[in-house]
């Protein structure tokens, strides 16, 4: 197996914790006596985007929830920003998920809410600043995804790549230091996906937020890791060619809820493992 | 799933896959209890969320409590009439309303008609929110679910049930003093002192107890369903249906026991 392939636990466990925004070190969850994650290790260094493939079931989303401390794990220890996630108590959790922002599968906007209402929720619930700084942050969070114009209308009223893109306003609204992705483009048309993951893109490169992105979209990962955000366009541009190992995304792919490969683009198209190879067929 | 097996569809669990899970769902509601009420002392409060319940459990209700009310004061007074009047004591009419009513009917029928409207309602909102991921979310973003669904909504339901109750008990009576009036002829005036005069301080606190615990159970029941629904709009159904089932046989079991306790603490015979 290719040292690239990092199955190298020990590696990983030295690596210097205070460069890295999420760090899982064997971690093992079960539902109903099936193992969901299996001795799951990996790190996340800060300013970087890992994305995270595998078919479906095999602990992807499982993965972002474990981050935020939504499941505990049976085994095995989580670390983001240096706080141990599954030492912590539900109260303290609550503290820490304020710095972390997450887009769901399916967006989660509260539909009896506004798009202003959800995308300042968690301003409101703080409570520390009134309501026109709230409003203005609104706006600006409204603007990052080009839908000023939904401000006043209810999740039932937008489309799903809409209501994407308002999930992201949200969870973006209190610049969070680490952002949980997942599947931001699932069941949407190309173009709107292209328009998601520009978001992302833009997000990485502009704010240099840590993020995981769950996709099973393989296209869009590559898209991430062959392209930057130019502020003078306002659009993201492909790199040159040779120029991959400068944008600070990273590949995780797990299989039946095992880490099968963890490393950059280069790393992945050059792997010779067949489920891999299968997979970017 | 563990130690379960499939036939011809039918899912078969082993008695202690059941029993565990019973159990389990019993810690459950219990811990969703205890947190319901342990939150109103911890910070934040929800006022606004509790408002809004009051309005829409409180003023939502009025319709059918006071149909209730009235339905239910006449009928016992047709009843009471049929019984009463072989033997010439139709003036009883009055007092066999008041004390019915406020003692038992107007809690338990209250109950058993907010249970209906509201468990169900709580358990589909609460349910759909935790089946789209809502409720996640909500914990994602900082907030704790049992600080701002469940409490607001248990302390709303107590509160307004209190005095739903005291609306259905006395619009027991009118339907109870029109029936006399129409049907039997009964004075007015007599009805009406009648029936004040043989409340006693303990039937009041009696009628007044029981909402606060129905409430709860309304409450607390009609959460609990919603935050464990699973299995897309088809388990938020069952979780409705679970939802009204539970609160209305519990407010029943609860009703016996509570008046049986109430009756030896107040010194009734």
């Amino acid at each position: 197996m290719p040292s690239t392939l990092l199955m190298d636990d020990a590696n990983r466990s030295h690596a210097n914790s205070s460069n890295q925004a999420i760090i899982f070190e064997d971690v093992r969850l079960e539902f109903a006596d099936k193992a969901v994650l299996d001795n799951v290790s990996f790190s996340l260094p800060r300013g970087q985007t890992k994305a995270i493939f595998g078919a479906t079931g095999s602990g992807k989303s499982t993965i972002l929830k474990l981050t935020l401390g939504l499941f505990k794990p049976d085994a095995g220890r989580i670390l983001v920003m240096g706080e141990d996630v599954t030492a912590m108590s539900e109260n303290d959790l609550f503290e820490l998920r304020r710095k972390i922002g997450i887009v769901f599968q399916e967006s989660a906007l509260f539909d009896s809410l506004t798009v202003r209402d959800n995308v300042a929720y968690r301003l409101v619930e703080e409570g520390k600043i009134g309501d026109e700084e709230i409003d203005r942050r609104v706006h600006e969070a409204l603007s990052f995804v080009e839908l000023e114009h939904t401000v006043d209308m209810f999740p039932s009223e937008l489309s799903g790549g809409m209501r994407r893109r308002v999930g992201i306003a949200r969870a973006i609204i209190t610049k969070p230091e680490v952002l949980l992705y997942d599947s931001p483009t699932g069941g949407l048309d190309p173009v709107t996906s292209t328009t998601i993951i520009e978001l992302l893109v833009k997000q990485r490169d502009v704010f240099g937020t840590s993020s995981l992105l769950v996709t099973h979209r393989l296209q869009d990962a590559f898209i991430m890791a062959t392209h930057r955000f130019d502020r003078d366009t306002g659009h993201m541009q492909p790199l040159p060619t040779g120029s991959k190992s400068h944008v600070p995304m990273s590949f995780l792919i797990l299989r039946e809820g095992k880490v099968i490969f963890d490393g950059d683009a280069i790393e992945l198209v050059k792997t010779d493992n067949p489920y891999i190879r299968r997979f970017l067929a | 799933m563990a130690d379960g097996d499939f036939l011809g569809g039918v899912e078969l669990i082993s008695p202690v896959e059941f029993a565990k899970g019973k159990i389990q769902a019993v810690q459950d509601y219990a811990l969703l209890s205890v947190q319901s009420v342990t939150n109103l002392f911890k910070k934040p409060l929800y006022i606004a969320d509790f408002i809004q319940q009051a309005d829409s459990i409180g003023v939502g209700s009025l319709t059918i409590t006071v149909l209730t009310g009235l339905s239910v004061g006449g009928a016992l007074a047709l009843n009471s009439a049929s019984t009463l009047g072989r033997f010439g004591a139709l003036s009883l009419i009055a007092q066999l309303v008041s004390i019915g009513m406020v003692r038992e009917i107007g809690p338990v029928f209250t109950g058993l008609m907010v249970a209906g409207r509201n468990a169900s309602g709580m358990a589909s909102e609460i349910g759909s929110m935790r089946v789209t991921e809502q409720i996640d979310a909500m914990r994602a973003l900082g907030t704790d679910p049992m600080k701002k669904l469940v409490t607001p909504r248990v302390a709303a339901t107590v509160f307004m049930l209190f005095f739903l109750t005291i609306l259905a008990d006395l619009l027991g009576l009118v339907g109870g003093s029109i029936v006399a009036r129409v049907m039997y002829g009964l004075d007015w005036h007599q009805y009406w002192t009648t029936s004040w005069q043989i409340l006693a301080y303990s039937d009041v606190l009696m009628g007044l107890i029981k909402p606060l615990l129905f409430g709860f159970i309304i409450a607390t029941i009609g959460c609990y369903y919603g935050l464990t629904a699973q299995g897309g709009t088809q388990g938020v159904g069952r979780a409705t249906t679970q939802a009204v089932v539970a609160s209305g046989i519990l407010i029943l079991v609860v009703d016996f026991f509570l008046t049986r306790l109430l009756m030896t603490m107040l010194g009734y015979r």
